[in-house]
């Protein structure tokens, strides 16, 4: 029985049949036939079920997937209607005897070699599109069945090389169960995507679509990252009932969904969701969050193969604000560098990337992407409650720079006459020192979240990719706790408020310490929403600050945590 | 036979968007609709070959109609240009 080891990017257990999502290839020779007014029919009849489908796809993508970018599909249809397509490929099938395959590959083929010679990046992608649409009416014309993700009957379980957000758009939500991509990370937008649809997922298996193949029954374990292929009944049986046993805690504690985030004494939390794309925001709702705790944009800039412009910027925000309806929304401006990079961009490869050029120090020196963000931003601000942050603040000067730019952009907004609402700025702590300068800070931000995944690796000084230091990746390490609570205590002494926007919000242990600190917001992605309300609901704050103390001065991690479970799991 | 010149304002130049609805627009009338740019004609009618003409921001472009309807359409593919803020 074969099995793959993967990273566990979304929990949960699916149970269902493989569906392989890749590009349609299809291998087109040239062919002489004999009747062409019967290869002419044949033609317009692949024609029309090829624009059924699309308009089937087009249908689905702007109702069930809500996706932005429907619009996209009026031009895939209008290539099937392009006369500069039909007539010429008619004229081939009569005058050459041509295979209409063929003389529509011939026709595609010279477009989309006009269109790679742009030097437009964004025309160069349209290529693509074109040999899309060619290749789902040659598959018609050559009988292939075309597999469409978006109107799959049955359960699937999508196997894929990755999963950006356009392809999440064609995925009907209601029939996807589980996915499982070759790359990718914990950090990936494939993983982002799982979570927000919040279907179990496992990345990074490199050899899945090698070895899976459409049909396979699949059991995808989001815990471990182990995907079995074709296993025996009784390993279903076994997974089928740890499945049940999910689903049913699950439901059970649906109902708070509707619900405050309330402690036992009766002092009130917020949980709010962690976003990478407008569509994500969706799931945040559905599960009852209070808001929007961290919308990274990155992924915006990472999925185009060059800077979206303002008003495409603009959009999104726009939707996002407007789909939460006056519940806060924070969108940390652009953090590329780290890990993250912008291949378009070109810059120059760096020794130590995350003690590189990353966050608001890469936008204080391209000053023009920080700008067309900020723009956009300010003019979603009328749509909603919004709220902007920048990364990586190390020093006051940064985020003072960064405050001057949104002043400016705000004024010239205003002279053109356009509305803005009521914005806060605030800033990410995610460096020691800003940590334990905060008082600083405090002052002059206007809310604080903290990002401990960054915090952890930079005060611990340890990669966590790294599998040799991961051991060092202590989320309840002292140090880390420690200054936790020193920015909570110097943001409240100057009546702000702290996020924490990193997977310790979500963590069941890290939970007690955060709410007995005083942490105001809790940003963890959708899928945790409903079980970090339940936990915090469970716990009494003024209880647990008493011992606050005490905890802090336990010499390491192992003994925070034994300490932890002794005074609250025991009650819970 | 109508010719008017334009020049393309959208930062964005005539791509996929502007192009969809550049296309949709000339297909409503039946007269023969070209678009012309630096010595290339395209059928406006034509979703690919007005994308490979790649007209960027700031590209004189010209649009010849001839036909029954051309004054018509020469207006409405005229007011569409403005009014989606593509071209003037």
């Amino acid at each position: 029985m074969a099995f793959l080891q993967g990273i566990p990017a979304s929990e949960g257990i699916a149970i269902a049949k493989a569906f392989r999502f890749e590009p349609i290839d299809v291998k087109i020779e040239c062919e002489k036939v004999e009747n062409s007014t019967k290869e002419v029919n044949s033609f317009f009849e692949a024609l029309e079920k090829t624009v059924d489908e699309l308009k089937q796809i087009k249908e689905h993508a702007s109702t069930e997937a809500g996706i932005e970018n429907a619009t996209i599909f009026d031009a895939h249809l209008l290539v099937l209607r392009d006369p500069e397509l039909i007539e010429p490929v008619v004229d081939r099938i009569i005058k050459k005897q041509y295979n209409a395959e063929f003389a529509v590959k011939e026709i595609t083929d010279h477009y989309i070699h006009l269109l790679l010679q742009t030097e437009n990046e964004y025309l160069k992608e349209r290529a693509a599109d074109i040999k899309d649409v060619a290749n789902r009416l040659q598959a018609h014309l050559l009988g292939i069945p075309v597999l469409n993700p978006a109107m799959v009957a049955e359960n699937v379980i999508i196997v894929s090389e990755d999963l950006s957000p356009s392809d999440a758009a064609l995925l009907n939500p209601s029939k996807v169960r589980g996915a499982v991509t070759n790359v990718g990370g914990k950090t990936s937008h494939a993983a982002f995507i799982a979570q927000s649809l919040n279907i179990p997922s496992v990345v990074g298996t490199k050899t899945a679509l090698g070895d899976i193949e459409n049909g396979d029954v699949l059991v995808v374990d989001g815990y471990t990252g182990i995907v079995h292929i074709n296993p025996t009944p009784e390993l279903i049986e076994e997974y089928e009932k740890k499945q049940e046993q999910t689903l049913r805690d699950l439901s059970e504690l649906s109902w708070l969904a509707k619900e405050k985030t309330i402690s036992l004494d009766k002092q009130y939390f917020s949980v709010v969701g962690n976003i990478g794309s407008m569509e994500e925001a969706k799931g945040v709702i559905e599960h009852g969050g209070e808001g929007i705790g961290l919308f990274r944009t990155e992924f915006l800039f990472m999925e185009k193969k060059q800077l979206p412009t303002e008003e495409e910027q603009f959009q999104v925000y726009k939707s996002v604000l407007e789909s939460l309806e006056g519940k806060p929304v924070v969108v940390r401006t652009i953090d590329i560098g780290g890990d993250k990079e912008l291949p378009y961009l070109k810059l120059s490869k760096e020794m130590n990337p995350f003690l590189g050029l990353r966050g608001i120090r890469f936008c204080l020196g391209e000053q023009s992407i920080l700008r067309t963000q900020l723009r956009a931003l300010i003019r979603a601000s009328a749509f909603g409650t919004l709220k902007i942050m920048f990364p990586m603040v190390a020093v006051i000067e940064e985020f003072r720079q960064g405050k001057l730019m949104f002043k400016e952009e705000c004024e010239k907004l205003k002279e053109e006459g356009v509305e803005i609402g009521h914005i806060e700025l605030g800033m990410m702590v995610e460096i020691p020192a800003t940590a334990l300068m905060i008082e600083a800070f405090a002052k002059e931000v206007d809310f604080i979240s903290i990002g401990t995944n960054d915090l952890i690796q930079y005060t611990l000084a340890a990669d966590r990719s790294n599998e040799q230091v991961s051991y060092l990746y202590q989320p309840y390490h002292p140090a880390i706790l420690r200054l936790i609570k020193n920015v909570i205590d110097a943001a409240h002494k100057e009546g702000k408020s702290v996020s924490i926007c990193g997977d310790m919000a979500g963590n069941e242990v890290a939970i007690p310490l955060l709410v007995g600190m005083g942490l105001d917001e809790f940003s963890v992605h959708s899928a945790a929403i409903i079980k970090t309300r339940a936990h915090i609901r469970k716990l009494n704050k003024s209880e647990i600050e008493k011992k606050i103390d005490m905890l802090l001065n336990l010499p390491n991690a192992v003994e925070i945590e034994e300490a932890l479970e002794n005074f609250f799991y025991k009650k819970l | 036979m109508i010719e008017k010149k334009f020049i393309v304002t959208s930062p964005t130049g005539i791509h996929a968007r502007p192009a969809t609805q550049l296309v949709q627009t000339a297909s409503r009338f039946t007269s023969d609709i070209q678009l012309e740019y630096k010595e290339r004609k395209v059928n406006l009618k034509s979703i690919m070959g007005v994308m490979a003409l790649a007209a960027g921001k700031g590209a004189e472009i010209t649009i010849i109609v001839d036909g029954n309807d051309e004054e018509a359409a020469i207006d409405q593919l005229a007011t569409m240009l403005k009014e989606e803020g593509l071209a003037e």
